[in-house]
């Protein structure tokens, strides 16, 4: 008899506790979005205050506020480090009353500030990172994976290549997770479509000089040299291949991660016809163009990358999933975003059970200096890669979302 | 043998070119904080903000001058910022010693370290806030445009050239610092400045002026570095901690170590990046421990 009583009450004070959160439609009253990002670091160009401005333009053109409550954008630096996006997120999710994270440039940091999204129960989408794990072995209830991942990179531009008649490889790979997994993936896809890999190196992550993998890389006689690396480590690989003469010999370069940022940095003179894999390009129509003519104007004349187009769609993605469940609760607003198809205008698709956001890839093309009409006028999609195509078939995920 | 290593012998010679190259970057760096340390017995941290703003101020001239001064087109090229920007960077850094380096000689080491560091950190996060992470692009002058080609091997002429200048100022300061008057006031000054003071030498004039050449070697090396790498905020933070193994190795204060080391330590690391590419970061520090533990002062330098 006691302890029935005491159930009775146990049970009554928890429905007390959690009748408030489903009555209150907005906790805080305030719709929260916190930009995670490197807004300093090495992938500050890729995403970073670009990223902020987005976030903030969706709010805007949302008109500033969903179901009557104000939408408020904070963001916060996470340098691409690891262990600063998980002390940030939690600062976001504790102090700030964030409801939704977005960003999470560079694999690491975006699994790191999953995991506390997670935790907080609390939505984390991510644009910026590459790795098919976010949506594979770690993927949240909570989180989406919304531009690209490895998977459409190496499907993307390996499959493109190989098809064109280039089919001996070399790889200049990073020596770390993430370059182990595109080399491997990409050579799975050369394999698979008649191609060959003649050889590869690993170099550390960072390398100042790349002369020499680039004088092996030229030794192998390989048609294809493949980088399966990032940032500074592909600038440095393109920029010495063009010096040692590789750029317009019977070899190609081809970078199987690469930004518009990254083609800006390094100049057309030596990326012209180069192809890599994108998950949008501003001036592949007339609704990218006019989103990205309004960024222009507010972000130094400069082009939105994909990453952070995926910022701006994202957020307004999220607050169309708030008004139409008429709450900011994670669970209720994840469902919805599932369950609808996606078409903005600048992403078209679908949100998977995993959080992988399949859509279409854009194979581009880097143009010549003569046919370019502008700095940020530097490629032309040469092929759009249907959404199946460029993700992993649900039936492949180690997610545990769709395993169980 | 080749045959053995899985390598052919004009590959073999192209990575030991390869490794020449990088190395002469190395020695010319290492040299001017050779002689930063050996006469100054400063720890200069900001040596790799100075290399870049060498390499800055060459794309500077190049692309945004013009602009600034209001004349679009004109251009600073790149064999005029070759002697500009040494002299730029060196009366900055003149004027850091004399501002503020100046009045920690008389404390420990650490705190010439600390406030180096403290600075490098300081220029290196402006330029990143002015100009980007990604940095930019600096063409190779079209004098130096091109290669040789040699069935396999092919060596541009801008890397040839690169050796070529780093050696011949490489050599330049060590026989002005070993071999002439004005080098052996240098050496006494570090000695015993009190007497060469007494002896109506300017000390604290030849200090200043040691400093302003040490970070303009550094400048010097950044413009030579720009049309090979790409100019960022951070080309130099990534090179300084290579730079002081170097030294290190060499010897402290060692200016003839640092010369040989560097170009050694160049050339190791290009056949580390062919044999075992993975280790081609690590190599350089690993000789740095053997060294260490065998000749604690450094292979050139004097145990006190």
């Amino acid at each position: 008899m006691k302890k029935t009583l005491i159930a009775t009450a146990v049970a009554s004070c928890l429905m007390v506790a959690t009748i408030p959160a489903h009555a209150q439609t907005v906790s805080d009253n305030e719709v929260r979005i916190g930009v995670l990002t490197d807004l300093s670091g090495i992938y500050s160009a890729i995403e970073g205050p670009g990223a902020v401005l987005a976030a903030q333009m969706a709010a805007k053109d949302f008109g500033g506020q969903v179901l009557g409550k104000k939408i408020v954008i904070t963001s916060a630096d996470t340098q691409s480090k690891a262990d600063l996006s998980s002390s940030k997120a939690r600062e976001m999710f504790e102090k700030d009353k964030v409801d939704m994270i977005v960003g999470n440039v560079s694999t690491a940091s975006a699994l790191a500030a999953m995991e506390v999204a997670e935790q907080f129960k609390r939505v984390s989408i991510v644009n910026g990172a590459a790795s098919l794990q976010i949506t594979n072995e770690k993927c949240t209830p909570y989180s989406i994976h919304y531009v690209y991942d490895t998977y459409a990179l190496s499907r993307g531009t390996g499959k493109a290549v190989v098809d064109s008649g280039k089919k001996t490889w070399f790889f200049v790979t990073a020596d770390y997770a993430f370059g182990h997994t595109l080399e491997r993936d990409t050579t799975e896809v050369i394999v698979a479509n008649g191609g060959k890999v003649l050889g590869g190196v690993k170099h550390p992550i960072n390398t100042t000089d790349f002369s020499s993998f680039m004088a092996q890389a030229q030794a192998s006689k390989a048609e294809v040299i493949g980088l399966a690396n990032a940032g500074g480590d592909t600038i440095g690989s393109v920029k010495q291949a063009a010096e040692l003469g590789i750029m317009g010999s019977k070899q190609t370069v081809v970078p199987l991660l690469m930004f518009t940022s990254d083609i800006q940095a390094l100049g057309l003179k030596q990326t012209a016809g180069m192809t890599f894999t994108e998950g949008w390009y501003w001036d592949f129509n007339d609704a990218n163009r006019k989103f990205a003519d309004r960024f222009m104007k507010e972000f130094k004349g400069k082009a939105p990358t994909s990453v952070q187009a995926g910022v701006y769609s994202a957020t307004m993605q999220y607050l169309k999933a708030v008004e139409a469940t008429k709450t900011d609760n994670s669970d209720a607003v994840m469902k919805q975003l599932k369950s609808v198809e996606i078409n903005d205008g600048l992403f078209k698709g679908k949100i998977r059970a995993d959080g992988k956001f399949e859509h279409d890839m854009y194979l581009l093309e880097v143009k010549s200096p003569g046919e370019s009409k502008g700095p940020n006028d530097v490629a032309k999609v040469a092929k759009v890669i249907a959404a199946k195509d460029a993700t992993l078939p649900l039936s492949q995920s180690k997610c545990k979302l769709v395993t169980n | 043998m080749f045959e053995l290593l899985g390598i052919t012998p004009q590959a073999l010679v192209s990575q030991l070119l390869i490794g020449l190259i990088n190395g002469s970057f190395y020695a010319l760096l290492s040299l001017g904080l050779a002689v930063i340390f050996g006469l100054l017995n400063v720890i200069n941290f900001t040596h790799g903000a100075q290399y870049m703003l060498g390499a800055m101020v060459a794309w500077l001239g190049l692309t945004q001058i013009g602009d600034w001064i209001g004349v679009p087109g004109f251009q600073l090229n790149y064999f005029v910022v070759l002697i500009l920007a040494p002299l730029l960077v060196g009366l900055f850094s003149m004027l850091i010693e004399k501002t503020m380096l100046k009045r920690l000689y008389h404390l420990d080491h650490l705190y010439g370290l600390l406030l180096t560091f403290g600075l490098a950190l300081v220029i290196e996060g402006m330029f990143r806030h002015w100009f980007g992470a990604l940095g930019n692009s600096y063409p190779v002058p079209e004098l130096l445009q091109g290669g040789l080609r040699a069935g396999e091997l092919f060596l541009p002429y801008y890397r040839l050239w690169v050796v070529f200048l780093a050696l011949i100022v490489c050599f330049a300061t060590w026989y002005f610092i070993e071999r002439t008057n004005l080098g052996s006031l240098l050496r006494a000054g570090t000695e015993n400045p009190r007497l060469l003071q007494a002896l109506g030498i300017n000390v604290p004039l030849i200090v200043t002026l040691t400093y302003g050449a040490g970070c303009a070697l550094a400048a010097f090396a950044g413009v030579m570095a720009a049309p090979i790498y790409q100019v960022t905020a951070v080309m130099g933070s990534n090179l300084i901690i290579v730079v002081f193994a170097v030294v290190v190795i060499g010897g402290m204060g060692s200016i003839a170590g640092a010369i040989v080391t560097g170009l050694g330590l160049g050339v190791v690391e290009g056949l580390t990046k062919v044999f075992y590419p993975q280790a081609s970061s690590v190599s350089i520090f690993i000789i740095m421990i053997i060294v260490l533990l065998i000749k604690p002062a450094g292979l050139f330098g004097k145990a006190n």
